[in-house]
């Protein structure tokens, strides 16, 4: 029985994938509990679609190199964050309109932008690959998370403060538009990192799942953080093992997961709720 | 505490395309318990915070006697704070310092203690680990005071910081306003209620039109003061 669980990992890219994945658990749902405490789910959204033109601009110039896309990827995630919050500064109108308007923009152009090189699976590029997962794109994940957590812990007090009380963190002469834009830039550097194994719109998946699943776990955000992370380390080793016996990509097969995981926790903490109100 | 005088002059500010405070010159006392009065959209809410440096000043000029807009603090109507985020009280009110430590230096065991102390003058002893979520509007706003009792500002400015409560909460209120008082820090609190402002705040600014009237709330009409 237990062969099921070891015998894939004996495999090299199994095991890059498996570390690859348990080192962006570790950097990138904490972030994702921030986005969700800030109500910018929608963002992460816009953010994974929007580095779609960047990675296929990356992969024109220099080909399937993890490192042109990955820097491609940054580069158009950062522009799209900045002019998401150009946009949020009233442009007239609904801004969640207004976001969704730039992500089925960047989404149609990488796309096209993708279709348009030859020998680049746009499958593996949106949904991700484990075989693709070698020696440079696990530097480049261990290189996102080592940056992304202590960066999330020395902006963790003003983010904190902005996220809970802008109004006030304004008054007491804060700028909280430096910590917003330092903490989309982490967002964006772990979307990135993501995309080899997990794909550009599977990656959010790892960021956003245990994040919104952790809150049945834990009422202190320190919890939340916590659980969010273990959640998102279940979900890469079940997903993998999912993605290894059923061909399911893995990206999908780990989001999967981490989306049961969500179930599980709502539906536990909802029979909690009405065992206690009886 | 020893404040310095807050001068007007000239002060014109905008709310959107209206004018809602026109050519205002005056001062605020050292050390003076203002009472701030006016009608819906005559301008309280917009004059505070032009005082905190949140509003561009249309005309004139704000003189601070040398305090920066931020060691001038500002209780909101309506706090923009989220009160689903989950963080227990005594980190909300702790978070009163974070201007003056600044992002990155940290907020220790003694300064916690003083978070608990603050929650225990206004009358939340205990509730120190209790989320915020789980307060009532009275027990939020005893938070909020206590917040700014962490911020230690030589002026506050309070937006209606009745509105929401009841009496008993009021009450508690207005006796830390009163030991604020007795610190000479000065004070300006908007108001709708007239009584409490004639029987506690000895100045006003009565705003009107884009008109302003200094005085004292002792010269008022008993129960006519409108």
């Amino acid at each position: 029985m237990l062969h099921l669980f070891t015998e894939p990992f004996a495999l090299g890219f199994m095991r890059r994938a498996l570390i690859g994945c348990l080192a962006l658990s570790c950097a990138a749902p904490p972030l994702g509990v921030f986005l969700v405490l800030r109500r910018m789910s929608l963002m992460s959204d816009v953010l994974q679609h929007g580095v779609l033109p960047g990675i296929a601009v990356g992969a024109a110039v220099a080909g399937m190199s993890v490192w042109a896309m990955g820097l491609g990827g940054v580069a158009a995630g950062l522009m799209v964050a900045l002019l998401a919050g150009w946009l949020a500064r009233g442009r007239g109108a609904h801004e969640d309109s207004q976001l969704a308007g730039v992500y089925l923009i960047a989404l149609a152009l990488g796309v096209a932008l993708i279709s348009a090189q030859r020998g680049i699976d746009l499958t593996h590029i949106l949904f991700g690959s484990v075989l693709a997962v070698d020696d440079s794109a696990l530097y480049a994940i261990a290189g996102v998370v080592t940056l992304a957590l202590p960066a999330l812990a020395l902006i963790w007090r003003p983010l904190i403060l902005e996220s809970l009380d802008p109004g006030f963190l304004a008054a007491t002469g804060g700028r909280g538009a430096i910590w917003h834009m330092t903490f989309l830039a982490l967002v964006v550097l772990c979307v990135v990192a993501g995309f080899v194994a997990l794909g550009t719109l599977m990656s959010v998946g790892l960021m956003m799942l245990p994040a919104i699943g952790a809150r049945h776990w834990s009422g202190s955000l320190q919890g939340q953080v916590k659980a969010s992370v273990l959640l998102a380390a279940i979900a890469s080793v079940v997903g993998l093992l999912l993605s290894y016996y059923t061909d399911i990509p893995a990206g999908p097969a780990i989001v999967l997961t981490a989306g049961a995981l969500w179930m599980l926790g709502l539906l536990i903490s909802s029979l909690a709720e009405r065992g206690s109100v009886r | 505490m020893n404040p310095p005088a807050i001068r007007f002059d000239g002060v014109t500010l905008r709310h959107g395309p209206r004018e809602v405070i026109r050519d205002l010159t005056g001062t605020f006392a050292p050390g003076s318990l203002i009472a701030l009065t006016g009608e819906n959209g005559a301008g309280k809410t917009t004059l505070l915070r032009a005082l905190a440096g949140l509003h561009p000043l249309t005309a004139g000029a704000i003189d601070r006697g040398g305090l920066a807009p931020s060691d001038i603090a500002l209780l909101p109507q309506g706090s923009q704070l989220d009160r689903s985020f989950p963080i227990a009280c005594r980190d909300v009110v702790a978070l009163g310092l974070a201007g003056r430590v600044g992002p990155f230096r940290g907020i220790g065991r003694a300064q916690l203690q003083q978070a608990d102390t603050a929650l225990e003058a206004v009358g939340l002893p205990a509730l120190g680990r209790r989320a915020i979520g789980a307060l009532s509007a009275g027990q939020f706003q005893r938070v909020l005071f206590a917040r700014l009792m962490l911020q230690d500002a030589p002026v506050l400015l309070l937006d209606e910081p009745f509105a929401a409560v009841d009496t008993a909460t009021a009450h508690d209120l207005l006796r830390i306003l009163h030991r604020w008082h007795a610190e000479h820090r000065t004070i300006v609190t908007v108001l709708h209620d007239l009584d409490m402002a004639r029987d506690h705040f000895p100045d006003s600014l009565h705003l009107s039109g884009g008109n302003a009237v200094w005085g004292k709330t002792a010269a008022w009409t008993p129960r006519a003061a409108a």
